[in-house]
């Protein structure tokens, strides 16, 4: 394959993949395990010409990203869990005003400030609910430095496309660890850009449906005076109050771009699923020990397998009830308390499902899995 | 645009009549602020307007530039993104006490202390109109409000020496009374070079007022008229002197700070390796 | 009769909420209220254009034209 090939961590490779797919904005505050993606883009935005921006809280700094976006410029933040907690407020506000940004969240154990410095996977549900009111969001989850890289950059098209803030969910192993990185040449993949309006500024009305379920976005300063809110609005973008019909035909479409767009959105991973008779459910690197488990417990003559959402969210749950269908019992490894194990017992039917997590800030070993399927035989 | 008038040039008349309550000071600081504009020339088109959320942060729903109405106490981190993004735009934020002192009170105070170019109107009222008359970080000690019923024991903040401690570089104060004065201060904002600050005190005749006895809108006005005294008078009358008192005019305007998104741009050139 | 008026005060009554700054501060007594503390002009006659009452309106709803 082409490209070049570099050994690089998963902060890095996140920062530097961002700005291969055309981020030019960066707002951030320190934050343990994220703190070297903001220190990378303080370094590498001014060479490309972009800004960064060190912003005296979380809060500033998302607000600061819907900002430059709304501006006409891909931005991103990077933080931690409690670092989400406080963007929640204006992560709602781009999601309302379907203003395009990437999020990367690198999680580490919680709750409250938990342990900085060690991995975990409790910001599922947090990246699914976090903002108030029922609202989409997309959330993808790498297993590896590469993948990392090439997520982000397909986190930045998907939010341009649909309008709407991306996770990255990555967590405090994955941000700090080194690995081999194919670093795709720029005409592999596809950077994509916000559909631009093309009528006159007189005819615009900033948030009609051009029949897609998308608007087209303008850009602040490109002519067209258009109004932003995070209240319930109009197609022309202004506040509407005591319309129950508008409420839900907006709350409706806003679900929509991302319900109706699965087949673009979800990706996920199968291993070993073909002759499955136990599937493992598992994402982010703890795919990874899952994977080594099941290579060994099928040694021993147990045919297990892995099913692995790339995208968290939306949840790739119609390939997953189809393979659930398929398998005596459905073992989710994560390292929380058990959150992929909710979504996993929504699709499973009438097949088992048990987990076997770990949630201390150690990476859930391929030891500790495989003694956990033996268990269960 | 000559000839035009300025309520049809900037304001949405489609969103027209407002939603402030009769005798309100919100009307007139907008009106203020749109005279302002109309006096600097600037294209109609390279404004943008950035609110946050309450009875102030209503008026860029009526004014006919690009709007970016934000999460409450919000404006200005949302600004900073606006500006930096495209530092050619004039960013003017509107916001109230409560939006810019209390919960927006550090991104205010980070703000000033950047310099990044952008104008800030503060319509303080003293209180938290739009959820019926709660006290504020503005709200005199003393005063009644729906949440200080038996007087307010807080102490205020006087936001220009907030402002101008803080490293705003220019900061000043008027009211809805001394109209020409505030459009005056709020051109003087917009065309300096800097993060500018300009209280404007609105009046809230149907909360604040009401529940201090200060009369209707214009006996709100006319205490204005009584109570103001110009900043080069106020240097010199004691604190005691200076009770119910609000000081008008320019109190910081500064030119040896360097404005932040110019700055920025020596970041790129060293980055490049040109400087 | 050879008198004609240097301003036009226009009102628009659809904007006004009759709070009645405009009238109270007129230095000229241009000015009266309505039942509903709406203003009526009384005498524009003696309007000297000052426009405090166009840019006291906390409604939009004054223009004064003419003159200057």
């Amino acid at each position: 394959m082409a490209g070049t090939y570099e050994i690089m961590t998963g902060n890095e490779a996140c920062t530097r993949a961002a700005i291969a797919a055309g981020m030019r904005f960066f707002a951030g505050y320190p934050i343990t395990p994220a703190t070297e993606i903001a220190e990378m883009a303080s370094e590498l935005l001014p060479k490309a010409g972009g800004t960064y921006m060190q912003m005296e809280d979380e809060l500033a700094s998302i607000a600061a990203v819907i900002g430059a976006s709304a501006a006409g410029v891909k931005a991103m933040t990077a933080t931690s869990g409690p670092g989400v907690s406080l963007m929640q407020e204006n992560l709602g506000y781009a999601i309302m005003a379907e203003i395009p940004l990437v999020l990367v969240d690198c999680m580490r154990q919680g709750p409250c400030q938990g342990v900085a410095t060690v991995p975990a996977q409790g910001d599922i549900m947090q990246a699914r609910w976090g903002t108030n009111g029922d609202h989409p969001i997309i959330a993808i989850a790498p297993a590896s430095v590469g993948e990392l890289y090439e997520e982000t950059i397909r986190a930045f098209n998907l939010a341009e496309t649909y309008r709407n803030p991306v996770y990255i969910l990555s967590d405090a192993m994955l941000a700090h660890m080194s690995e081999r990185v194919r670093i795709p040449d720029p005409d592999e993949y596809d950077v994509v850009s916000r559909k631009r309006p093309t009528c006159p500024p007189s005819e615009f009305q900033a948030y009609a449906d051009d029949g897609t379920g998308i608007p087209p976005m303008a850009s602040f300063g490109d002519g067209y005076r258009w109004f932003v809110t995070g209240m319930v609005h109009d197609d022309t973008g202004f506040p509407v109050t005591n319309n129950a019909d508008r409420v839900s035909y907006l709350v409706k479409r806003l679900h929509a771009k991302i319900e109706h767009n699965r087949a673009d959105i979800e990706k996920y991973e199968e291993y070993k699923t073909d002759d499955a008779d136990i599937l493992i459910v598992s994402m982010g690197v703890v795919a990874r020990s899952a994977k080594a488990a099941i290579d060994d417990i099928r040694k021993e003559g147990v045919k297990a397998g892995l099913f692995r959402p790339i995208t968290v969210w939306p949840f790739p749950e119609s390939r997953l009830e189809t393979l659930c269908r398929g398998v005596k019992e459905i073992v989710t490894c994560e390292m929380n308390e058990g959150q992929l194990y909710h979504m996993v017992r929504e699709v499973s039917g009438n097949t088992p499902v048990r987990m076997i997590n770990q949630n201390n800030g150690v990476i859930l070993s391929a030891d500790t899995i495989l003694a956990g399927l033996r268990e269960g035989k | 645009m000559a000839g035009v008038h300025v309520y049809d040039r900037f304001l949405r008349q489609d969103k027209l009549p407002h939603i402030w309550c009769s005798g309100c000071g919100n009307g007139i600081v907008t009106n203020a602020l749109i005279r302002a504009i109309e006096k600097t020339g600037i294209d109609q088109n390279q404004i943008v307007v950035v609110a946050g959320v309450g009875c102030s942060s209503r008026a860029n729903g009526y004014l006919d530039f690009c709007g970016l109405h934000t999460n409450h106490g919000r404006p200005l981190a949302y600004a900073t993104g606006v500006k930096m993004a495209n530092p050619k735009l004039h960013v003017i934020v509107v916001t109230g006490d409560g939006d810019s002192a209390s919960i927006g009170g550090n991104h205010f105070i980070h703000a000033c202390r950047r310099n990044l170019d952008i104008t800030t109107v503060i319509y303080n009222n003293d209180n938290y109109g739009m959820t019926g008359g709660q006290y504020s970080p503005t709200t005199p000690t003393g005063a009644k409000s729906k949440t200080t019923v038996y007087g307010n024991i807080d102490t205020p903040f006087d936001l220009c020496k907030l402002a101008s401690a803080a490293g705003a570089t220019f900061v000043a104060r008027s009211t809805v009374y001394h109209v020409t004065q505030l459009a005056e201060l709020i051109a003087k904002g917009i065309e300096h070079k800097g993060f500018s600050v300009i209280e404007a005190m609105s009046c809230c005749p149907t909360l604040y007022g009401r529940l201090n006895k200060l009369g209707d809108g214009p006996a709100m006005l006319q205490r204005f008229k009584d109570q103001a005294i110009p900043v080069q008078k106020a240097r010199q009358l004691s604190e005691e002197e200076l009770q119910d008192k609000i000081v008008t005019g320019v109190f910081t305007d500064r030119k040896d700070r360097p404005e932040y998104s110019d700055q920025y741009q020596h970041v790129i050139a060293r980055a490049e390796g040109r400087e | 009769m050879g008198v004609t008026k240097k301003f036009q005060i226009i009102l628009d009554s659809r904007l006004c909420k009759g709070c009645g700054i405009c009238a109270v501060f007129c230095p000229k007594g241009v000015f009266t209220r309505d039942d509903d503390g709406k203003p009526v002009i009384s005498d524009d006659m003696v309007c000297i254009g000052c426009k405090m009452c166009e840019l006291r309106c906390p409604d939009f709803a004054i223009r004064v034209t003419g003159g200057i």
